[in-house]
């Protein structure tokens, strides 16, 4: 995620004339958005999952691990929320250049949720011993599903669309998990403890929305100042089920 | 050369009949009320076959050894009133023995496929896809939820299609992947599937039954052993049919019943 932040036009200028990272104008980088995700009310619960039938999983987990529909952390925060800038992007940024790495590990798909841009490089990694057949159910961008045995090299490929896919394995009915395709370089995906930061966001006024796969979206408007940091809080209301 | 042909066919056929006779490769030690009527029948239907092959083959070797052409230009021996009465004859016998077999048969298929199981029969629903079983116990009060299959969503662990939000009865649904039951209880399974056909195979219960979409098929067993054995599907249905398999768990009352008081948690 973005953790980098950076606190002034100064910084921003001084590391682009110093790595020589930016070419051209330096864009103005100043603020960030940050925030926590919570929930009231009592979510559902999660169950555990029985990998009896697939051995060389099984065994990765010696106490079974649960659906990840809803994880919650410490004062009732959600983690696997994607918060991103819907509203007020000057422009599409372009796609960073390194892939992100998708795995599936002990038949769980690891992370639980994966945002990244529109037209970045996604690498899908089998880590296990046995075969997997993954199928991001995308609506909006072309729909497919490749099948990979053990040790196979990692699958490629890129949306052109932003969309959140569902995706799931073919061969084992409980994995699950989502592809946040972003159509723009401000998002984050929050952590345990709810917590986010959208970084590198040039002061201006917002549309900032949250995505969960259970709980839906919720937006708000938020306006980054010129050197600060902005909050965007999002509570969503939870349901046993 | 009808000497050297008579004899392969003699040692073929005596050979096979030991492999047989002997019980080499034969079926897996049985753990169920019914299988052993099962496994009688299978003998039964065995001996009866391998007494009629055993001596079609030992004739034909016989016959091959004793008049084949030994290159003397003798005339070639029609069977007496010629082929007709002879696979008139032959089929009569096959269509007979098939007839009493499949009668003295009748019985055993009709304990397990045509009568209902024992009042007391656990009811245990089984939801087969691609390329797994799950398995629904109706949890402490006793009730199944009822199935909505618009609301499967196999990424929530929901494999049944449950509303739990409106359905007071499914929220204590047991799901479990493995099949757990109690020993010497009689067991009733509701066979669901899906997406399509697949099968429901453990050689030990003598048990296979197909699932079939829209259907839900009943079969019902007793288990006689506290054994762990794999369920296999034996229908081919799809990319993932080789690793379509879950495991029965045959456990001791006491057992079973902490086991159902675990999943209820």
């Amino acid at each position: 995620m973005r953790t980098k932040q950076l606190s002034s036009l100064a910084l921003v200028a001084l590391a682009a004339a110093t790595t020589g990272a930016v070419s051209g104008p330096a864009p103005i980088m100043a603020g960030s958005i940050t925030g926590t995700v919570t929930f009231t009310g009592t979510p559902p619960k999660m169950r555990p999952i029985d990998m009896a039938k697939e051995p060389t999983c099984a065994s990765q987990h010696p106490t079974p691990v649960m659906t990840e529909n809803v994880v919650t952390g410490p004062g009732n925060s959600v983690e696997y929320a994607v918060v991103y800038i819907s509203a007020g992007d000057a422009g599409a940024s372009p796609a960073p250049s390194t892939p992100v790495r998708y795995d599936q590990k002990g038949c769980q798909y690891v992370p639980h949720v994966l945002a990244f841009q529109t037209g970045q490089q996604l690498e899908v990694y089998n880590d296990d011993q046995t075969s997997h057949n993954i199928h991001p159910l995308a609506t909006v961008n072309p729909e497919w599903n490749k099948s990979q045995p053990p040790g196979a090299p990692p699958i490629q490929a890129s949306y052109t669309k932003p969309e959140f896919i569902a995706v799931k394995c073919n061969i084992h009915p409980w994995m699950h998990g989502y592809f946040a395709v972003m159509g723009t370089a401000h998002f984050a995906t929050t952590a345990n403890d709810g917590k986010f930061t959208i970084s590198d966001v040039p002061p201006g006024k917002y549309t900032v929305t949250v995505w969960h796969e259970k709980f839906g979206t919720a937006s708000q408007e938020v306006t980054v100042g010129a050197t600060g940091a902005a909050t965007a809080n999002f509570v969503y209301k939870a349901l046993p089920y | 050369m009808g000497k050297l042909f008579g004899a392969i066919v003699a040692v073929i056929a005596v050979i096979s009949a030991a492999i047989f006779v002997a019980r080499i490769w034969w079926l897996p030690a049985d753990v169920s009320v019914l299988g052993e009527g099962i496994d009688h029948q299978l003998t039964e239907t065995m001996v009866a076959s391998g007494v009629l092959f055993v001596a079609a083959q030992l004739a034909l070797a016989l016959f091959a050894w004793q008049y084949g052409d030994a290159g003397d230009a003798r005339p070639i021996k029609i069977f007496p009133g010629g082929a007709t009465p002879m696979v008139v004859i032959a089929t009569a016998l096959v269509g007979i023995e098939i007839l009493v077999l499949s009668f003295v048969g009748t019985r055993i298929w009709g304990n397990i496929f045509l009568t209902p199981p024992d009042p007391s029969a656990l009811t245990i629903d089984v939801q087969a896809e691609q390329f797994a079983y799950y398995f629904r116990y109706a949890g402490p009060d006793g009730k199944f939820g009822t199935v909505h299959p618009e609301l499967i969503d196999e990424g929530s662990s929901n494999f049944f299609g449950l509303d739990p939000a409106h359905d007071t009865a499914a929220r204590d649904d047991i799901i479990s992947a493995s099949l757990v039951v109690p020993v010497n209880r009689p067991i009733l399974l509701r066979l669901h599937s899906k997406d399509m056909g697949h099968s429901f195979f453990v050689p030990e219960l003598r048990l296979q039954q197909d699932f079939v979409p829209g259907l839900v098929i009943p079969i019902h067993f007793t288990a006689t052993d506290t054994v762990k054995k794999e369920i296999v599907c034996t229908q081919l249905c799809g990319l993932g049919h080789f690793n379509m398999r879950a495991y029965l768990e045959v456990k001791t009352e006491p057992e079973f019943e902490d086991w159902l008081k675990q999943q209820s948690q």
